[in-house]
């Protein structure tokens, strides 16, 4: 092994990976909003009356969840450049982690209502409730107790996520980041093992601070 | 605009070079959920009937794996490589890596459904007259599988689809290869959809497999 390690320059990075890692988090967040309101609609559309609805809903969640996350935010960059439409990476990132966090949540959010039984809404119903009220006050919160797991680690996954950006050409996010680095001094090693640590770091952030939510929101 | 939609360059050598490239992908997911499956099994029946002293370190080690993106555990050890003059093709790491990966998920599917088992369930087949290793053969490992085998079958197919990161260290598999008829004959939307196409006959089927065996045995508990 005659290699040595230049952790220095990796170091001096630094700062601007973190800046990295802010949109990283940046497009994370933004994907899982957009993506919960997206999968709400899906879960409607799924056990809509009409078929077209639920056509759309259903082939939606299948091609989400039976293609590789690379692929569609190919076909959001490549795919749509031949339609006319032509996103930016960042945009089409995110519309990729969108579609495909929608698809994954739309199964998490059906499965939630399922779990809730429908005797407590008749329950609610006849206790005086309107049917949003009893939705809101009956339904949404015992759901919302077992989506919140998936939820977090689905954040996980966008943040993970995040970093195929840099196929498409993304250069201000962590891997973009660490990317254009890399290319002009090639300590490939170094550079990308600073933003394992930091992918890392953020991902215990996610899953300990959801922990933390967890404690305060769920107990009686 | 339409007539670009109906004619096109794709012909079917360029087929063929697609179906080749999805075998790589399948020759990946296959060694990928071998060395995943032998090392998840291990490592997850070690950290059910473990102390915690080695539970805890061996759960902590196997999070990094899931905690960080592939794209960047394979550059890392793709590199990582390099530097310690390890000569294995692209492919070889590819696949060290994604077992590496999948052996993390797996081994927690693993350990969820041994400890599904009920304490009381073997307590009965000890009392019974059965032996340590025949509680584990005989009564654990049938009850354990069919709660680990659809979350499995889907982490199998996760790892089918995450193959595709691996052409940034150089693997030509499915996706690398319709990109590299796209650079040729520059009809993205078209070939990718043929991608796409193949990766949802490759993975629809089981999922849905998947699914049933999941519905069918659930009735019976």
């Amino acid at each position: 092994m005659n290699y040595t390690f230049h952790w220095l320059p990796a170091f001096r990075a630094l700062p601007e990976m973190l800046w990295g890692a802010l949109v990283t988090l940046e497009i994370a967040v933004l994907s899982m909003v957009l993506g919960v309101l997206f999968a709400v609609l899906l879960a409607v559309g799924a056990s809509s009356q009409y078929r077209i609805f639920r056509a759309a809903a259903v082939s939606w969640v299948e091609l989400a969840r039976n293609t590789p996350a690379l692929f569609q935010i190919y076909m959001a960059y490549f795919g749509l450049g031949s339609l006319g439409i032509h996103l930016d990476s960042f945009v089409a990132l995110l519309a990729g982690i969108t579609f495909n966090n929608a698809g994954y949540l739309a199964e998490t959010f059906r499965g939630g209502l399922r779990a809730v039984p429908q005797t407590q809404v008749r329950a609610a119903r006849s206790l005086g409730m309107g049917q949003i009220q009893a939705f809101r006050l009956v339904v949404m919160p015992q759901m919302f107790r077992i989506v919140f797991y998936p939820l977090t680690n689905q954040m996980v996954w966008a943040i993970l996520m995040t970093s195929l950006g840099v196929i498409v050409g993304l250069n201000n996010d962590l891997t973009g980041v660490t990317q254009e680095y890399n290319v002009r001094s090639f300590r490939t090693f170094e550079y990308f093992a600073l933003a394992a640590v930091i992918y890392y770091l953020l991902a215990k952030f996610v899953t300990v601070s959801a922990r933390l939510m967890a404690w305060r929101l769920f107990r009686y | 605009m339409f007539s670009s939609l109906f004619e096109t360059s794709f012909s079917a050598n360029d087929l063929m070079f697609m179906l080749k490239g999805a075998g790589v992908t399948l020759m990946l997911t296959f060694w990928a959920v071998l060395g995943g499956t032998l090392l998840g099994v291990v490592f997850g029946v070690i950290r059910a009937i473990s102390p915690w002293w080695v539970n805890a370190p061996l759960g902590a080690v196997l999070d990094v794996f899931r905690s960080i993106p592939l794209l960047i555990q394979l550059v890392v050890a793709n590199s990582f490589k390099t530097i310690v003059g390890i000569h294995w093709s692209p492919f070889t790491v590819g696949c060290v890596v994604l077992a590496l990966y999948m052996s993390a998920y797996c081994t927690e599917i693993v350990r969820s459904g041994f400890l599904a088992v009920p304490t009381t369930t073997r307590r009965a087949a000890r009392s019974l007259g059965l032996s340590w290793r025949q509680d584990l053969t005989e009564i654990v490992f049938p009850i354990a599988l069919r709660v680990a085998l659809p979350s499995w079958i889907g982490l199998t197919l996760g790892v089918m689809k995450d193959t595709a990161m691996v052409w940034w260290i150089g693997v030509v598999e499915l996706l690398r290869s319709s990109q590299v008829i796209v650079t040729r004959i520059q009809e993205p939307l078209f070939v990718l959809s043929i991608a796409g196409l193949i990766y949802f006959l490759m993975s629809f089927p089981i999922a849905r497999l998947g699914a049933r065996l999941e519905k069918r045995w659930r009735e019976n508990d």
